[in-house]
């Protein structure tokens, strides 16, 4: 589904991502750990057309997406569930959901569509309130809103990044189901975390970030079992 | 007779509002949306009553000319945010630089084509009357420029609050990096607006000329008080403006027959009091991102 080849992505003169590699395979969910200042969000930012690469090629189902603009990019396939939500303050939470929802415009047989209905039944507490301002919601519920406003523009790919943020554990929990769930209709998802248990509990694969690379790759239960990795890269 | 004078002032003050609103809106809609102070705004207002003078000077009448003259004027914003403000965006200087050049670069080529004496487009002739109010005459014309300001502002409002377009733009000034990683095209909504604000300040320059007359100058005059309007109303939102319009286009309307002299510090002491009060302005919701 995606591809990251040798990817290099500088903020200014920092350079940030270092020639970093790995593919999200059709229907799967990947996780991507590392520290704070790893590279983890600059990734979704490259994939998502915010900080185009400087060097490396970024292929979605086989097509190289580097240098694209981001709506562009967003067009075809693509959906971000953007680290903080980043909920339009301005817009009611129907609005928020409404105003970039999109029909993929293909018929492919199996692929779940997702309209207004279709959200508000995965999260029946943004149609109760759907004529609040999206911010007057608590945190998980403005992760929910933000999931929502990405589902609708009908998404093949899911960026989510950091979606545990600043929640409660209990809360944590239900966006694992949400996730699972996302999963089940086929999506194929890039799950940027710190929250390793999270991570691991959704995943298909895992990889270890440090300095804007790749360090280790494995399964959950791999990662799980290794203290090493998780002490020296992930801080636990 | 002090009441009537009162209100009539309040009438002439309310017109100008209007032109100012006309302007101040567009000004602040791409000052919300695409954080670009547009100091060749005024030019637009330029434009506008120029080119409607030369058509009505043709015999094509004040409606026809009021048209084409904003049509032409949308399509003059087309192009300067195509070819020239495309290049320089997120780069706050170059901005400022490229719009104020803009500003003289179109006040020369006024005074190029039409000269430096003042002119001034006739009144239409279905509305060159007087009506009766609160029992002394007032010019029709203005009340009818009242009355445009107040429908536009209701459309805006409406287009602004209850439509898609207009939760797109809102969506654009709160965060447009985010609103183009969901797929849309953010530079076709900067275009949009920029052609809709600078078809805006072109209508305000034909429906002023008959109020206010046409003069190189009056495009930095008008943009003064249009920036101060943006400041007081908040930044980004078509009801700051308008509100804004009314309270500095009376204040100054005001001061102008009671305190001549005194009139400009006037509109700068309430937005130097807006600001005290509320930094964002009144409709303000803070910078955007």
């Amino acid at each position: 589904m995606l591809k990251l080849d040798r990817v290099h992505t500088y903020y200014g003169n920092s350079h940030i991502l270092q020639g970093l590699s790995f593919e999200v395979p059709t229907g799967t969910c990947v996780a991507l750990l590392g520290r704070n200042g790893a590279g983890k969000t600059t990734t979704i930012h490259s994939i998502a057309g915010l900080t185009p690469p400087r060097q490396g090629t970024i292929a979605y189902r086989d097509k190289s997406i580097s240098g694209l603009p981001p709506h562009h990019i967003a067009r075809l396939g693509i959906g971000l569930v953007p680290q903080g939500r980043r909920i339009f303050p301005s817009l009611t939470i129907r609005e928020n959901l409404t105003v970039s929802a999109r029909d993929s415009g293909d018929t492919e047989a199996g692929r779940k569509r997702w309209d207004l209905e279709a959200v508000y039944d995965l999260f029946p507490i943004l149609k109760e309130r759907e004529h609040n301002r999206g911010t007057q919601l608590s945190g998980g519920q403005q992760q929910m809103l933000a999931i929502g406003r990405a589902l609708m523009t009908n998404p093949r790919f899911l960026l989510m990044d950091e979606p545990s943020e600043g929640l409660a554990p209990v809360i944590i929990e239900q966006v694992g189901e949400i996730i699972d769930r996302l999963k089940k209709t086929g999506l194929s998802i890039l799950l940027v975390e710190q929250n390793l248990y999270l991570a691991c509990s959704v995943a298909d694969e895992v990889l270890v970030m440090n300095k804007g690379q790749v360090v280790w790759q494995g399964s959950p239960q791999e990662l799980l079992a290794n203290q090493d990795i998780q002490h020296q890269y992930l801080g636990v | 007779m002090v009441t009537s004078s009162l209100l009539m002032h309040i009438l002439n003050g309310l017109a100008y509002g209007m032109l100012l609103f006309m302007i101040a809106a567009g000004l602040s809609i791409i000052f919300g949306l695409m954080n670009v102070v547009n100091l060749a705004h005024g030019a637009f207002y330029l434009a506008g009553v120029y080119i409607a003078y030369s058509l009505v000077a043709r015999h094509m009448g004040f409606w026809p000319s009021l048209l084409v003259s904003v049509a032409v004027v949308a399509i003059l914003g087309v192009l300067v945010e195509k070819w020239l403000l495309e290049r320089v965006y997120g780069r706050e200087l170059e901005q400022v630089l490229l719009t104020f050049g803009l500003s003289f670069i179109f006040a020369d080529l006024v005074e190029w084509i039409w000269g430096s004496s003042p002119l001034t487009l006739p009144v239409p002739e279905a509305l060159d009357v007087s009506l009766n109010v609160g029992g002394m005459m007032f010019p029709a014309y203005r009340i009818f420029v009242i009355l445009v300001g107040c429908l536009l502002a209701v459309l805006l409002w409406y287009i602004e609050s209850k439509t898609r377009i207009g939760a797109i733009i809102r969506a654009g000034v709160d965060d447009r990096e985010m609103l183009s990683a969901l797929g849309i095209n953010i530079n076709v909504v900067f275009t949009c607006m920029f052609a809709v604000g600078a078809a805006l300040a072109g209508l305000s320059g034909v429906l002023g000329g008959p109020i206010m007359g046409m003069y190189v100058g009056i495009d930095a005059e008008i943009l003064v008080s249009s920036l101060v309007i943006v400041v007081v109303g908040g930044l980004g939102t078509w009801k700051g403006a308008f509100i804004g319009a009314i309270v500095i286009g009376v204040v100054d309307t005001l001061g102008r027959v009671w305190f001549p002299s005194f009139t400009m510090a006037m509109v700068f002491l309430i937005m130097i009091a807006v600001l005290l009060m509320k930094p964002n302005g009144l409709f303000g919701r803070g910078a955007a991102a």
